[in-house]
């Protein structure tokens, strides 16, 4: 079924982009706004051969990944952010371990049981502090279902590829929305690199010595070591991973800085803003972790000032900021507890931003 | 004749093979420190040493080979 | 992880049977050269080399992947000549489950302690076990946290002096043990539900047949399996090895009765008569 265009709901087109992308085990704990992925997963994972089991919580779930990322299977679980709290733990273990899997957050707003709107509140969470100790996922963030559909095969050759857990970074908005999709043709299995790493057990063939999937190593040298091997890894994921889309960014002085559902918002502020004469732009980051900093480079130079839009309180402005290093004003606009900025209110943050850095430029001349 | 084989780079000293053996010919051998500092366990009289296999099957460490007369049929797990 | 591999004092020759006799006991292939990093006296030991022997006589090594707790097993990793997987504390069992499911060809066991698998992990536990998910989970009991330094456990028993407990578990604060086989035997999706013990020869042959018997329900894929093994803590008990099995049988065996709780393969009135002899 070349090219066949459906309309699904975001939160079902990741489970089935993932079954297409060769995902033989799901493990999942009901939250909402992605129970449908979980659900759609129970409806058609049995029927291709794979294991679809409902963890009796995210811990399990998450621990249940690690399992079978550890016996080699290409393995998703999915939840919203209180679950990713609990999933932490796991994904610890899962770097440390240096395994790949698939996690799906259909953010939500918080902190605590927050509420079941739209939020991006978990862009800290996604990029600085996903369990303990020193590591990183690879940070994926779609703002279409379109790109949903297409992102989920990319996340598993990432994370096989650098043997990292990778994070799909969505939220309540792009999970609940139905648009026309093109869904990717299915993967052919054989195409899937051998993992000679895996728990295939000492008898398998070909194998010459025994497999252990551990992130423990009680001797400081040996850690130390492993841990600068991984980050070996991250620089390269770092100089060749980074993702982002640009929009009217040539001639842009007034840089929107814009991901996921948000950045669809922001894309008709700057057009607002452009309609009454601000030269406005929009980078938006399609990986977040590694953090498109090339991109923020390259609009630098034209650049008069940067507004950072999401929804929370102010997160990703910080990497924004580290990537402008002082060369830039840098300011927010967001909007929090399931509240959804809209294109007004970007365009008046680029004019208030406009009037602000005009002003000081005057000043100081 | 039986014998046994204590492997003193696993034997810990701990002594419950001592106390299992029908015989009471094993000991805790105080003449010696085994690399890790313990005092390993040895068979005092083979000649009395029946292949029982009962200090094996106790010892933590599985630091003890038990070799058994053939007299025909030798049973795997011995009693 | 770099738990030293033992140089064995013995060579290969003097371990080799005289013309006049048979070897009737050596380490089994499953064991790696690696020295348990268990304590003098230590009865994990003796549970790492059944499962081993299990193995060997069940011949599924090429296929066995295990699975490692946090406890004072946490590096077991090393000692079995298998595939294993280091687990988060108390989650073995997902870890395990996670294996199973992923290639349910595999032999996948979970290797858990009191802390890990009654405390920190009761969840999975249970859930594993309701599931009825054909994994052998082999559990040991020795009423404290071991690596720790000799913490109160959800096995501990009323009384029982330890370093969270330092007056006697007072059952009125710190509730009462918990009694693991008879709570999942009340589930219908365990296959094999045992305690043993590896206090004595005796008991410890026992505890091999229990444990290959998990191991062959796995393999026949009857179902879940959980052999709770009572065993012993010289260290954090403050006793000699000797005097710790002692303990054992005047303190542990009493609260926790050896027998067999649920037997999917066994007839009914068997599994119930063996559970109320022992």
């Amino acid at each position: 079924m070349p090219n066949e265009k459906v309309l699904m709901k975001g939160n079902e087109v990741l489970a089935e982009a993932a079954l297409r992308s060769g995902c033989t085990c799901f493990f999942g704990y009901p939250i909402t706004p992605q129970t449908e992925l979980a659900a759609y997963m129970a409806k058609r994972m049995p029927k291709e051969g794979g294991a679809y089991l409902q963890a009796e919580s995210e811990v399990a779930a998450i621990n249940m990944v690690y399992g079978a990322a550890a016996a080699g299977a290409r393995v998703m679980t999915s939840s919203s952010s209180p679950g990713i709290s609990l999933k932490t733990e796991g994904i610890s273990y899962l770097v440390g371990a240096d395994l790949p899997a698939v996690i799906i957050n259909v953010m939500r707003g918080g902190p605590g049981l927050g509420g079941i709107q739209p939020s991006q509140a978990d862009y800290w969470q996604a990029t600085r502090a996903l369990g303990h100790g020193d590591g990183h996922l690879i940070v994926l963030a779609p703002a279409t279902v379109q790109e949903m559909a297409d992102m989920v095969a990319t996340a598993f050759a990432l994370g096989d590829t650098y043997r990292t857990p990778v994070m799909v970074l969505a939220d309540g908005m792009l999970g609940q929305m139905m648009e026309p999709v093109t869904l990717p043709e299915p993967l052919d299995l054989a195409s899937i690199e051998d993992k000679p790493w895996a728990l295939t057990g000492t008898g398998a063939p070909g194998r010459t010595t025994r497999n252990i999937a551990n992130s423990l190593d009680l001797v400081a040298g040996n850690l130390e070591r492993r841990n600068d091997e991984r980050f070996e890894r991250y620089e390269q994921i770092k100089a060749k991973e980074q993702r982002a889309e640009t929009y009217l960014i040539d001639d842009a002085e007034y840089v929107v800085v814009a991901f996921g559902a948000c950045a669809r918002i922001a894309r008709s502020g700057v057009e607002r803003a452009r309609a009454v004469g601000i030269k406005a732009g929009l980078i938006r980051p399609i990986t977040l972790w590694p953090f498109p900093t090339t991109t923020i480079e390259a609009a630098l130079p034209g650049a008069r000032a940067f507004l950072s839009v999401e929804m929370n309180k102010g997160q990703m402005v910080d990497d924004v900021r580290l990537a402008v290093n002082g060369r830039a004003p840098v300011e927010f606009y967001g909007r929090t507890g399931g509240v959804i900025p809209t294109p007004a209110e970007v365009a008046t943050a680029l004019a208030d931003l406009q009037q602000t850095v005009t002003a000081a430029g005057t000043k100081e001349a | 004749m039986s014998r046994i084989i204590v492997d003193d780079s696993y034997c810990k000293g701990c002594g419950l093979c001592v106390t299992v053996c029908p015989r009471d010919v094993m000991e805790l051998d105080q003449e010696t420190l085994t690399s890790k500092g313990y005092h390993p366990a040895r068979l005092t009289d083979q000649s009395r040493c029946t292949g029982c296999a009962l200090c094996a099957q106790i010892c933590p460490d599985v630091a003890i080979t038990v070799f058994k007369e053939s007299k025909g049929e030798v049973k795997a797990d011995a009693e | 992880m770099s738990t030293p591999t033992a140089t064995p004092t013995k060579t290969v020759a003097e371990l080799e049977a005289h013309a006049d006799e048979q070897v009737v006991f050596q380490r089994p292939e499953t064991l790696t050269s690696a020295n348990f990093s268990y304590c003098p006296g230590c009865t994990h030991g003796v549970v790492n080399r059944l499962m081993a022997e299990a193995i060997d006589e069940l011949d599924i090594k090429g296929r066995t992947i295990g699975v490692v707790p946090v406890g004072c097993s946490v590096t077991a990793y090393d000692f079995f000549d298998l595939d294993m997987a280091q687990a988060a504390h108390g989650r073995a069992s997902a870890v395990a489950t996670g294996i199973k499911r992923a290639n349910p060809d595999s032999i996948v066991f979970a290797y858990q302690g009191d802390g890990d698998l009654a405390s920190i992990g009761t969840a999975e536990t249970v859930h594993a076990a309701t599931r009825g998910e054909n994994i052998t989970v082999i559990f040991i009991n020795n009423a404290i946290y071991g690596m720790t330094g000799g913490q109160m456990a959800p096995t501990s028993l009323p009384g029982q002096v330890t370093q969270t407990s330092p007056y006697g578990r007072d059952t009125k604060t710190m509730g009462f043990p918990i009694r693991v086989c008879e709570m999942l035997a009340t589930l219908d999706g365990p296959a094999l539900v045992q305690r043993v013990s590896v206090d004595s020869p005796k008991n410890i042959r026992q505890a091999k047949a229990a444990i290959k018997k998990a191991f062959s329900y796995q393999m026949d894929g009857v179902g879940y399996s959980i052999i709770e093994v009572i065993s012993s803590c010289p260290t954090n008990w403050g006793l000699s090895p000797v005097a710790a099995l002692d303990w054992l049988r005047e303190n542990m065996l009493p609260y926790y009765p050896l027998g067999v709780f649920k037997d999917a393969g066994a007839a009914p009135a068997e599994a119930e008569t063996e559970a109320s002899h022992e």
